[in-house]
């Protein structure tokens, strides 16, 4: 069997989209989060929940949303709810099972910055968008997955802003802060997965995607990456999953 | 009870220069035709307040209205940057603006606590990220129950709050329906409120789920067809994603928007 052609990006959306099992709540993002979400939906999670920060709970969009709001995920979820219920009685007491983010910048120690990107927050060098739904997703969700690109500009021994918590300077900093989810416990880039360290907390390279090799995740990655002792293939994309994706794409044009 | 007004008119008497107004909705009936008749009408010193501060609010930022933002999330949805936004941060440009930056929950809450007539929220949120060492309205909260740290976030209570609605009647009862955002709050934490809505009728037909806004809790209410648009309004139109694209090159560039504002003015 010849293995289908494919493109590092759909790579990355469909090792996200296989994290999420069945019958699990998620909190999706807009972007790369939505897309991975949508399409596990669309495949081996049928019965995935999906809720939007703009108040659609268990929306079941036939496309890809441009935006959180989009008319077509009030139209298909189970409800629709106001955003103060969203936070308060959804995502703080800890009812969602995995927050799925995307990021500007992230960490050794999985804390995430969408703020800004420079030292000096008063006059920064690049100002983002902000923090939107995400520090309270890092915070209570009872996983959080991050989704981006692999990049040394994205990828950097320590976020000059963080928006988003996730494990502070090493394991232990959750706990004493009072955070009730187990925060970042898996990353997934266009070229390998990384998960926090047993131990330490620190992203350690577990998975390469096909293809690529440990030296190009390391020319990539702004800190000296670890290598876990038993680092594995992410298997290739199935056709059926490619599929998957590129209709949820068509539809979403 | 809600005076029915013209835009014009409403805008005129309820929104004053240096006062702290919202203009809110997540996504979906965003205000605005309001907004770009704040730009006309050439306010300016105003505190923005919203969640969300998406096309509209690089406009009003971008002519120079505002002097402060009040938000946490700023951005073209599914497009990306709001480049007036980014000149006025980053570069003063046409003029500085402040910003108080919050997350989702910490505004949702802060409307919440305007509404409820209380001084501050209590949320479980923000412990360990930096937005609280540059948030003046970001404090730690000791639980007098079970001692848990958690945060205080002060309420918010805007002069005047704008929002888009499907429909009023002639009382000013207003219908809202589909993705509510945070603007029923909004409305109820400001002193006073101007709602632009889609169309008044002459008797609201009974529609299951539809958020009402009384006429009693409403100020004015102002007829508005297509008042929402880029954005959209469930039952009257969709939103127009071909625009916000479009936004991107407008805002990019001073002179593109000044073109634009110059259009928009006349």
């Amino acid at each position: 069997m010849s293995s289908p052609e494919y493109s590092t990006d759909e790579m990355m959306s469909i090792a996200a989209a296989r994290a999420l099992d069945d019958g699990m709540s998620c909190f999706v993002g807009i972007g790369l989060p939505s897309t991975a979400a949508n399409l596990a939906r669309r495949s081996h999670a049928p019965n995935l929940k999906l809720i939007y920060e703009s108040g659609c709970l268990g929306a079941k969009p036939s496309r890809l949303p441009l935006s959180i709001g989009d008319g077509e995920l009030a139209e298909t979820a189970d409800a629709v709810i106001s955003v103060p219920e969203v936070f308060n009685y959804w995502l703080q007491p800890g009812r969602i099972d995995v927050g799925f983010l995307g990021a500007a910048q992230l960490d050794k120690f999985g804390n995430i910055n969408t703020t800004v990107i420079g030292s000096d927050y008063a006059d920064p060098k690049v100002r983002l968008p902000g923090a939107g739904g995400a520090p309270e997703i890092a915070a209570s969700c009872r996983e959080v997955f991050v989704v981006l690109r692999q990049s040394k500009r994205a990828f950097v021994e320590k976020v000059d802003f963080v928006t988003s918590f996730g494990h502070g300077s090493g394991r232990g900093d959750r706990e004493r802060l009072g955070l009730p989810g187990a925060g970042p416990t898996l990353v997934v880039t266009d070229l390998g997965l990384m998960r926090p360290d047993p131990g330490t907390a620190e992203l350690t390279l577990t998975h390469l995607h096909p293809g690529v090799e440990v030296e190009q995740v390391r020319e990539a990655t702004g800190w000296a990456l670890k290598v876990a002792d038993d680092l594995r293939r992410t298997p290739e994309p199935t056709e059926a999953e490619l599929s998957g994706l590129r209709e949820l794409k068509k539809a979403g044009e | 009870m809600a005076e029915i007004v013209s835009l014009a008119d409403g805008v005129a008497r309820l929104v004053h220069d240096g006062d702290t107004v919202a203009l809110e909705g997540f996504t979906h009936l965003i205000p605005v035709a309001a907004g770009q008749e704040i730009i006309r009408q050439g306010r300016r010193g105003l505190t923005l307040v919203r969640m969300t501060p998406d096309i509209v609010y690089d406009q009003l930022i971008g002519a120079g209205c505002a002097s402060k933002l009040i938000f946490s999330w700023g951005g073209n949805p599914g497009v990306g940057s709001l480049h007036r936004f980014r000149d006025a941060v980053q570069h003063g440009w046409p003029v500085p603006l402040e910003i108080e930056e919050h997350s989702h929950a910490g505004m949702a809450n802060r409307y919440v606590a305007g509404a409820s007539g209380l001084p501050f929220a209590v949320l479980r949120g923000y412990s360990g990220t930096d937005l609280a060492k540059h948030t003046a309205t970001i404090k730690p909260i000791t639980c007098p129950f079970t001692g848990e740290q958690l945060t205080a976030v002060p309420a918010l209570n805007p002069d005047v709050t704008i929002v888009h609605a499907q429909r009023a009647d002639r009382e000013g009862n207003v219908q809202l329906w589909g993705i509510a955002g945070v603007q029923k709050e909004a409305v109820l934490a400001a002193k006073r409120s101007l709602v632009t809505v889609e169309e008044v009728v002459d008797e609201l037909e009974p529609r299951p789920g539809a958020l009402v806004l009384p006429s009693w809790a409403v100020t004015a209410v102002a007829e508005v067809p297509s008042g929402a648009k880029p954005s959209y309004a469930a039952g009257y139109y969709d939103r127009d994603n071909a625009a916000y694209q479009a936004w991107d090159a407008v805002s990019r560039d001073r002179e593109e928007f000044g073109k634009w504002l110059a259009e928009v003015a006349a």
